[in-house]
């Protein structure tokens, strides 16, 4: 509006309809252009790159480890149907959902009890959350290694609680802990957000009308707080099924994830049209995901 | 934040075993961190176990010639990457806050994808696009696919930061600057540049920390003896842990953990929530 009053073409500065047609053209033009330096690089350096693994994906290996790219065929895809991959494909949804349900356990009660403190408890809390989940991946992993090592601290201490020396490194135990271990804030964040904005004064009202504590949780506090379960259930299931670090680093050879098993494809069986089926089904999978969650009124973090 | 209706404090044992929960979730975070420095400073060629106190492998660390060129490395890819996606995440940002223009939802939505999408994925993304690149314009693999394939990720974290700080702002500050006869380039220099700087800062020290920090998508679009930090560590992991190994994880820990604390701290500032 201000650009009107300012450069009014008519003498008496009345804006005209033609005016603000206008300057609302100009505007949106102004906004396009300002978007357009990141949006042609995503489009070049993320759309484009993502177009190409599909086409990928229907290609086929030569005897050479290149990939003949003209002829498109299902033959990757078919191969998702081997004994081998099932085994793979079953293993990771099943340690990527009991890495769900775990955080969601441990994440709720937390995020619950965050939403009830003061404002500046609860600040503080956050910020103790956060600094974990941004700080460096891979370290936090290995620190997980160091822990329980052969004769680490873990270890140790099993062996004085009487259990005797414990080894728990490359075990399937291991990378779902550096699986909780890495994506619980995932959680925890998403679920703070949605509890914190609940009215308390909805639980209090339900136990005024004599609902038990568990009543009041299971029909007024869960139900509320669903967007919230469900954005961090997707947030902690893809990733987990995408894990490669912690399952390389804490896994032994038996607990080759999906994330692993596309690598794999790429740096050393230099299958790239599988490996690139394998991608599309998990970028498939975070999409429905996605879809899903705003299907149900969920909204960005 | 509305603290009127806010729930209310749990009472009794139910308040102690939510108290517990939150102690056990804390150390659960920061005692696998404060044990691997205490390693880091253990005199035994064992990784996890303590042989008495040394800062022989911090002296490692600094005259290890591979070590300190990889760490050169991510330097210059971290400078380089941050540059670039704050300065394209800001536009995007100010773009989608202020303006309605064609393609903006969809724009919307790939902006977020970078941010959703599993880094295997991404990493498989970028390797066959520059393995298809390099057929047409016959490039080498280094430091320009690293750098380009980091800031594929940060612009979409340095827009949300900035666009949260954003949504905080009053446009009508811009329009009064306007009105007074500012500039275009005026109004946003002196306007809205200082109050969205906390969120620029913010998501500037996110995407140096993103950057410093990836493994995955950097080990698949590497040549060239392009090695940076992580990577080269990951790679020393992968072949049998040796202390120094502890030494340099702290190093690196150290960076991020500080990276991030200012990051947060300045999101914020005058009262920012932080993203």
């Amino acid at each position: 509006m201000t650009a009107l009053s300012r450069r009014a073409p008519a003498e008496d500065g009345i804006a005209t309809p033609e005016f603000e047609a206008a300057h609302e053209r100009q505007k949106r033009w102004r906004g396009f252009l300002m978007a357009l330096p990141a949006y042609a690089y995503l489009l070049l350096f993320f759309a484009v790159p993502l177009g190409i693994v599909v086409v990928y994906s229907f290609g086929t290996r030569t005897r050479f480890g290149t990939t003949e790219l003209s002829g498109w065929n299902l033959e990757s895809y078919e191969k998702l149907g081997r004994d081998l991959v099932q085994q793979v494909l079953f293993r990771s949804i099943w340690l990527a959902l009991l890495t769900t349900v775990i955080c969601l356990v441990i994440a709720y009660p937390f995020a619950y009890y965050m939403a009830t403190r003061s404002a500046r408890v609860r600040n503080l809390m956050l910020v103790f959350v956060m600094i974990p989940f941004w700080t460096n991946f891979l370290v936090r992993n290995y620190a997980w290694y160091v822990i329980l090592g052969t004769d680490g601290p873990f270890s140790r201490v099993a062996e004085f609680l009487g259990f005797g020396p414990t080894r728990l490194l490359f075990t399937q135990s291991a990378v779902v802990m550096g699986l909780v271990y890495g994506f619980l804030p995932f959680m925890i964040l998403p679920l703070y957000a949605a509890i914190e904005r609940i009215d308390g004064r909805l639980l209090e009202a339900s136990r005024d009308l004599g609902a038990t504590g568990y009543q009041s949780f299971r029909r007024v506090l869960l139900p509320l707080s669903m967007p919230g379960v469900i954005a961090g259930s997707i947030l902690v299931f893809i990733p987990s099924l995408g894990a490669y670090v912690t399952p390389d680093i804490l896994g032994g050879a038996k607990t080759t994830l999906l994330g692993s098993y596309i690598v794999t494809q790429f740096l050393s069986a230099r299958d790239f049209p599988f490996g690139a089926a394998l991608s599309t089904v998990l970028m498939a999978l975070m999409l429905a995901a996605t879809i899903v969650y705003f299907r149900r009124g969920g909204r960005t973090l | 934040m509305s603290t009127s209706a806010g729930i209310t404090e749990p009472r009794g044992w139910f308040r102690r075993v939510l108290q517990a929960n939150a102690w056990l979730v804390y150390a659960f975070f920061y005692l696998p961190i404060v044990l691997l420095v205490i390693y880091s400073f253990s005199d035994n060629r064992n990784v996890g176990v303590w042989g008495g106190a040394t800062l022989d492998w911090y002296r490692e660390f600094a005259n290890d010639e591979p070590i300190k060129t990889a760490l050169g490395n991510s330097l210059k890819i971290a400078a380089a990457s941050t540059t670039v996606s704050v300065v394209l995440g800001t536009m995007a940002a100010l773009a989608l806050e202020r303006y309605k223009f064609r393609g903006r939802g969809f724009f919307d939505a790939l902006l977020y994808l970078p941010v959703i999408i599993p880094d295997v994925t991404m990493a498989v993304m970028m390797l066959l696009f520059f393995a298809e690149a390099a057929k047409i314009l016959g490039f080498s693999r280094g430091f320009s696919t690293i750098t380009l394939s980091h800031i594929a990720f940060s612009i979409s974290f340095v827009s949300i930061v900035v666009r949260a700080r954003l949504a905080g702002t009053d446009e009508k500050l811009e329009e009064a600057a306007m009105d007074l006869y500012a500039s275009r380039w005026q109004a946003f220099r002196y306007v809205t540049l200082p109050t969205i700087m906390p969120g620029v800062l913010g998501g500037g020290l996110l995407a140096l920390t993103l950057s410093l920090d990836d493994v995955v998508i950097t080990q698949f679009v590497t040549g060239g003896g392009w090695n940076t930090l992580p990577v080269y560590v990951f790679g020393l992991i992968r072949k049998g842990v040796t202390p120094l190994i502890n030494a340099v994880s702290v190093v690196m820990l150290v960076a991020s953990t500080v990276l991030v604390g200012l990051s947060l701290l300045a999101q914020r500032i005058r009262g920012g929530e932080p993203v």
